[in-house]
């Protein structure tokens, strides 16, 4: 946005330019991942990042701390597993299919919890969550605590296989590509400019004539439905759709990858997710101090990098070019 | 003045509760077109919760309002503005990350259309700049362009309010209190401004100081605990014993 114009170069002042250089770069940082982190860890970077830049449209670009996120990554999870493995579908169309149902939950969600702001809405979107997941827990189709075990990963259209992890890998990053580039442009759109300008001020919105309702149920459903794409992807990564996608400490992990990576930012919610599916990585074999390092963190990054790792390194670097 | 051209504006027994108390009771109120119509009262006598009613911020427990020949009392906000009645706030209100332009630019974005657009690059909207731009200059904030709202003063916030408001045409432009927290300079300023604009439109504004109000105002109504105390012409108002009692005693100015 042209809001700060001492801390961009020139040559990426225009939106346009800015989205591509994102994506190049970002192609480049995920072809080069597997290289660093092994393929695992390098695809749950992928998707949770993913899921975090969805969030982050409602959080950082609207300023609405929702609660229950882990709703539609989880629900998604369940449906693209389930249709792959029941009905057969390939994984394209699991995955689709996983979307489309987070979507429409969003919708639902969204237009039940956009009557009220600020910890109203954090509670209504944490309680209708969780009654996704009591469901989830209780539903014949959703194996109980077993989680739906996909199998085999199956063939991309039927006919490119995924069970090696290099096509997986590159099929995850295509995905986190596509999404990626969905919300970044949802986010320097006119759209995206009236989402910033009810975040700012909504009564000042509302007197210019936008409905900002709508708006906000249209970012709800759009960040729902990117959540969505980033579980079902998991489902299938994973091979596997349990409790965990849907409990509520995943939509605790993903505000607090925002808050790692910066707020409001576009690549902040990805070194988040980064830092965060690292760091679950190398304390798995620790067990409980997962929880009381997380919750450390979390405190730690509140206090001391206000504005995350990007919005404090982009900080610095616009003192520094001042 | 031009008391005889149509009505733009007709509330009638207006009436708001909060809870047990009455911020607003029994108020009928005419604004014709093409006049500047101002709503005065001491400190909490209910101005602002007028404008509120009238703009559908807020629901009136009774009473019905009517713009432009048409009952807009079931309307919502915003609604109401895109008919033609855009309101200024008492304490200003911009988009504090956005740039001055870019402030101006949503107002000039919402007739266009496009703001459900999500997949379309904000890189369209910069066919407004101009058009914000001269918006700004109008109100002598063009080296301001590409200042942060939250960062200016005071003063050229509200200067960017009037801008951004104006950007939006109205036939009927509200304006509560625009010449609060504002210097002696910054009110001549404003104050031509609104005459100027005032001659394209009707203004029906709430305003402190008076003698901004004999300026500008072509009709006035005195509020005081939510009702209508007189109503008329400055003179007149300035000389009513209520009035003077109730308010101009008060030390106002
Ligand atoms: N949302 C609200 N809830 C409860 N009471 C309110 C609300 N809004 C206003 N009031 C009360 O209604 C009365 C009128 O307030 P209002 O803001 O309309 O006054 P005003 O004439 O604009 O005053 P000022 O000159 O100070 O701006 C006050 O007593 C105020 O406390
Ligand atoms: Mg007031």
């Amino acid at each position: 946005m042209s809001g700060k114009p001492s801390s961009t170069p020139a040559w990426l002042a225009s939106p346009r330019a800015r989205e591509l250089a994102y994506l190049v770069g970002l192609a480049a940082a995920g072809a080069l991942l597997p290289l660093v982190v092994y393929p695992t860890l390098a695809m749950k970077i992928l998707y949770f990042g993913l899921f975090a830049c969805a969030y982050n449209l409602l959080f950082g670009y609207l300023g609405l701390l929702a609660f229950g996120h882990a709703a539609f990554f989880g629900l998604a999870s369940y449906v693209c597993a389930h249709l792959v493995t029941v009905v057969g579908l390939t994984p394209e169309l699991g995955i689709l299919a996983g979307t489309a149902a987070a979507a429409a939950l969003g919708a639902v969600i969204g237009w039940l919890a956009i009557k009220r702001t600020g910890l109203y809405f954090a509670m209504i979107t944490l309680a209708l969550a969780q009654v996704v997941y009591f469901y989830l827990v209780q539903a014949p189709w959703s194996m109980g605590e077993d989680g739906i075990q996909t199998g085999p990963r199956g063939k991309l259209f039927g006919v490119i296989s995924l069970a090696d992890n290099t096509s997986m890998y590159v099929v995850t990053l295509v995905i986190f590509l596509a999404g990626f580039a969905i919300v970044n442009r949802a986010v320097n759109s006119p759209f995206g400019e009236v989402l910033t300008a009810i975040r700012d001020n909504e009564p000042r919105a509302v007197s210019l004539g936008y409905d900002t309702r709508r708006f906000k149920l249209l970012a709800f459903t759009l960040s729902a439905a990117i959540s969505g794409l980033a579980g079902a992807t998991k489902a299938i990564v994973l091979q596997l759709a349990n409790l965990g996608d849907v409990h509520f400490s995943m939509s605790g992990e993903v505000l607090l990858a925002v808050l790692i990576g910066g707020i409001g930012t576009a690549l902040g919610p990805i070194v988040g997710a980064a830092v965060l599916m690292t760091m679950f990585d190398a304390l798995a074999k620790t067990g409980a101090w997962v929880q009381a390092i997380q919750g450390a963190l979390f405190v730690g990054f509140v206090l001391l990098l206000r504005s995350g790792v990007v919005g404090t390194l982009s900080g610095l670097f616009a003192r520094k070019t001042r | 003045m031009t008391s005889s051209a149509g009505i733009i504006l007709e509330a009638s027994g207006l009436s708001k509760q909060f809870g047990g108390f009455t911020a607003v009771r029994g108020l009928d109120l005419t604004v014709h077109r093409g006049t500047v119509h101002a709503l005065i009262g001491p400190n909490g006598a209910g101005k602002t919760t007028v404008f509120n009613l009238l703009t559908k911020v807020l629901p009136p427990t009774r009473g019905r309002i009517v713009f432009k020949g048409r009952d807009i009392t079931g309307l919502g906000p915003w609604d109401v503005a895109r008919l033609g009645m855009v309101r200024s706030f008492q304490i200003s209100a911009v988009f504090g990350r956005k740039s001055a332009r870019d402030n101006v630019r949503m107002a000039l974005q919402r007739p266009t259309g496009v703001s459900y657009r999500f997949w379309m690059s904000s890189a369209w909207l910069d066919r407004l700049n101009d058009q914000a731009e001269a918006l700004l200059d109008q109100v002598g904030l063009s080296d301001a362009a590409d200042v942060p709202a939250a960062e200016l003063p005071y003063g050229r916030k509200r200067a960017l309010e009037i801008a951004t408001t104006l950007a939006l045409d109205p036939e009927l432009l509200m304006l509560d209190e625009p010449m609060a927290g504002l210097g002696q300079e910054d009110i001549a300023r404003i104050t031509e401004l609104i005459r100027t604009v005032a001659k394209s439109r009707t203004v029906l504004m709430v305003e402190h100081n008076l003698s901004v109000v004999e300026t500008l105002s072509d009709t006035i109504t005195v509020l005081m605990h939510g009702q209508q105390l007189a109503a008329g012409r400055y003179a007149d108002i300035a000389n009513n014993p209520a009035v003077i009692d109730a308010y101009m005693g008060t030390g106002h100015d």
